[in-house]
């Protein structure tokens, strides 16, 4: 039996102006385990991943590694879980590659020389340790998102989590993505609309709707139940 | 834009590019100085300054006529000045404006283009600048292009829009909307320094400022400053003495 | 900005007119060693100020705003025939950001500007910062301070955008004269003239970029407290005005305030009490006639702004007496 990296239970989100985001969120990830969000624009899938890291805070309970997420928790979960946004410009904000892919590790008290060696090896992982005194918006998309991973990988997480991170690549970026992210042995959460991107990577999906999960199982199963609509095609009870 | 080609020059790998940036910033400042004193032997000086700009630059093997024009940007307001101070009467002040301008621009281009940004702010943050201004900087480059690629694509769409045929009708509606784009530039920027922030923020970002960057001060490098802090000092001293 | 932008010639003047980035080799050894002697505790002070609140998102915040003032600049504003004009932005940070934010952002602007862009000196950098920075902007966000709460809000938001610009360029032009940069009665107007019109833009830029903000989003920028003294606000205002006008006309004719004092028909006696705390220190401690103008014209300054602050404070205590 696998133990858990993220267990969430009754997660509940308001946004400022009262909109409802998460009505009961209840999850599961098992350590190695790769699962794919899916569902419609709106629905609480960016929401729910931003709990996993305290960015945002509901009601409810949530835990990563076994630390609940608290605020005095959260610099050993932020270590725990990483975060790849979708939007890789506004995440890589350090003026070289190299310099980007050690914030973590230097955030985290390491000493520069340490911090260093983590980014080199982290960008080797992802195949872009010749570009480490490149800046940033010279990269192009591809090569963006997989220094914006090194920069996670470079803090020795258990958990990745990606918010749609074939936005901006073309099909072969996509499949080298995807080939990337399936050699490494972290637990994996993507958040995408990108379904043969999601069946080639994850085993398991769930589906948003409304802020509640409305389905978890095989890939297949899911991605046929929803299909094009992403409605379901009959009403199931949530989970 | 202006400032990838000094991005480019700065990534260079001369030995020049390879100094402690402190080492070229401290000689920097004594030259500036030296320039903006100088009084008597002044056309001299700038020829022997001017001589030494160019061999460093070369020597760093920074394109020399590019270089030397871009430092030229200074002149049209110099120009006006000089023209000025000649018509009033005064040309050797004139003279003096243009010279010390466009030499004091052409050393700041010197060491700029020999020194990374990053660095360069690191070797600042040594004679007690604030972190947090250096820091800010440093986002402000980093985010410098993409924002303005931003605003040129806003700028292309609304003249893709076209613009309306009757002059006096568009001229405050053209305001009006120049004003809008600017809002709505202003608001894409706050939303991406939030972005920006929440990023910082997965990564463990506590609210302390790292140093920007990592500096070896080596005996090559102090010899270095040494002697070029000292040699325009000696020079000026040299002219001084000549009636 | 000295970059070549502009379409026209005319836009080119006005370009020119707008933003007085001091290259080094204008200004004085007195001046410029001063005013970056007195940059130092004035950024500093900002700095620390900024930082306040312990909000942690001020680095990427002022960074990326800094970033968008820049690309702010290179949308250009029809104004006239072939004349555009752009944003400075000076007061548009203070009204979002706050004075003590945007002081450090233009801070981080003028130095990327100088060293990237080679637009202002470096040496010239502690005048330009004084300028820009903190002068300009604190001058700019005074009247929304005092009045940007009320029924005269736009009013303070047009005024503050006139006096960042303003208070800026007459304190670049004032510089530039105290150091000895000749500058005839014409073309000293036609400067005069062209700040004042450039100013007048930048008031009217910013009153429709903050009116199209609120549309956006009405919290981008901020509510000063209600409850201003007129009169305490007006006195600030006209000391200010004063003060800046003061510098220019201390450095134009560094000997002028001893001329006023035999025009206006001063007794001698009271002339002598004026002039006699410096000539002792002149004997004592100076030497050339350009350092003795320079000194008479910054305690100039000094006295017509003390002048205004005292006038300011009877003013607002006669009313609320």
């Amino acid at each position: 039996m696998k133990r858990p990296v993220i267990e969430a239970r009754g997660l509940r989100f308001r946004y400022g102006d009262g909109a409802p985001a998460l009505n009961g969120v209840d999850f599961r990830l098992d350590e190695g385990e790769c699962v794919a969000l899916l569902g419609p624009n709106g629905s609480g899938k960016t929401t729910f991943v931003l709990h996993l890291n305290g960015l945002l805070e509901g009601e409810g309970s949530i835990e990563v590694c076994g630390l609940p997420v608290e605020r005095r928790n959260l610099p050993a979960i932020r270590r725990k879980i990483g975060l790849v946004f979708q939007d890789s410009e506004s995440q890589l904000f350090m003026p070289t590659v190299l310099e980007d892919a050690a914030f973590g590790p230097i955030n985290r008290g390491l000493s520069r020389p340490e911090a260093l060696e983590r980014a080199m090896a982290a960008l080797k992982t992802v195949g872009m340790e010749g570009s480490a005194a490149r800046a940033p918006y010279h990269l192009s998309a591809g090569e963006q998102k997989k220094v914006a991973i090194a920069g996670i990988l470079a803090t020795d997480p258990e958990i990745l989590a990606l918010d749609e991170p074939t936005t901006f690549l073309d099909p072969p970026g996509q499949r080298a993505l995807a080939d990337l992210l399936r050699a490494l042995p972290q637990a994996k959460i993507v958040v995408t609309h990108n379904i043969p991107f999601a069946l080639a990577l994850c085993r398991r999906a769930v589906f948003f709707q409304g802020g509640v999960i409305v389905a978890d199982g095989p890939v297949g199963e899911v991605v046929e139940r929803f299909a094009w609509d992403f409605v379901a095609a009959a009403p199931l009870p949530p989970r | 834009m202006h400032h990838i080609v000094l991005d480019r020059w700065s990534r260079g790998s001369s030995a020049a590019h390879r100094l402690d940036p402190r080492a070229k910033i401290v000689p920097l400042l004594a030259l500036l100085a030296a320039l903006a004193t100088a009084r008597h032997g002044l056309p001299e000086f700038s020829a022997a300054v001017f001589v030494l700009l160019c061999a460093a630059l070369l020597a760093a093997r920074i394109p020399l006529f590019p270089a030397l024009a871009r430092a030229a940007l200074v002149l049209p307001f110099a120009v006006v000045f000089a023209v000025v101070c000649w018509l009033a009467g005064d040309p050797a002040r004139g003279l003096s404006l243009l010279l010390k301008s466009y030499l004091s621009a052409l050393a700041v281009l010197t060491v700029v283009a020999t020194t990374p940004l990053p660095a360069l702010l690191r070797g600042i943050e040594s004679l007690r600048v604030p972190l947090f201004l250096l820091t800010v900087a440093q986002f402000l480059y980093r985010y410098l292009f993409v924002i303005s690629e931003e605003a040129q694509h806003m700028r292309k769409a609304a003249a893709a829009r076209g613009t309306p045929t009757r002059p006096l009708a568009s001229g405050g509606a053209r305001f009006r909307a120049a004003a809008g784009a600017l809002a709505v530039l202003f608001a894409r920027s706050y939303g991406r320094a939030q972005n920006v922030h929440r990023a910082m923020l997965a990564r463990g970002f506590t609210g302390r400022l790292h140093p920007l960057f990592d500096l070896h001060f080596r005996p090559a490098d102090a010899a270095f400053a040494a002697l070029a802090s000292l040699a325009p000092l000696a020079a000026r001293l040299a002219l001084e003495k000549v009636p | 900005m000295v970059s070549p932008r502009g379409d026209t010639i005319v836009s080119n003047v006005i370009l020119w007119g707008t933003a007085v980035h001091i290259p080094d080799g204008f200004l004085s050894t007195p001046v410029w060693a001063t005013l970056d002697v007195a940059a130092l505790p004035a950024v500093g002070y900002m700095v620390r100020r900024a930082q306040r609140g312990f909000d942690d998102a001020k680095v990427p915040l002022l960074g990326v705003m800094g970033a968008f003032v820049f690309a702010a600049q290179m949308i250009n504003f029809p104004v006239g025939i072939g004349t555009t004009a752009h944003l400075l932005g000076g007061a548009l940070l203070a009204y979002t950001l706050g004075p003590a934010a945007a002081c450090v952002t233009m801070a981080s602007i003028l130095a990327i500007q100088a060293l990237v862009f080679q637009d202002g000196g470096i040496l010239a950098l502690g005048p330009n910062l004084i300028n820009m920075a903190i002068a300009g902007v604190l001058a700019g966000y005074l009247p929304f301070y005092l009045w940007g709460a009320g029924r005269w809000r736009k009013a303070a938001i047009f005024a503050g955008g006139v006096l960042s610009a303003l208070v800026s360029a007459v304190l670049a032009l004032s510089e530039l004269l105290l150091s000895g940069v000749r500058m005839p009665l014409p073309i000293l107007g036609v400067s005069l003239t062209l700040f004042l019109a450039a100013a007048l833009l930048e008031g009217a830029i910013t009153v429709a970029v903050i009116g199209a903000l609120e549309k956006i989003q009405p919290d981008f920028v901020r509510q000063p407290r209600l409850g201003r003294p007129f009169a305490l606000g007006a006195a600030a205002l006209a000391g200010l005005l004063l003060a800046t006008v003061g510098v220019l006309l201390a450095a134009a004719a560094p000997d002028g305030i001893q001329k006023l004092g035999i025009q206006t028909g001063i007794a001698s006696r009271a002339q002598a009490l004026f002039s006699t705390p410096f000539t002792g220190y002149q004997a004592a401690f100076l030497a050339a006639g350009w350092q003795r103008k320079t000194l008479g014209g910054l305690a100039g300054l000094a006295l017509v702004y003390a002048a205004c602050l005292v006038f300011g404070r009877a003013v607002a205590r006669k009313r609320s007496a």
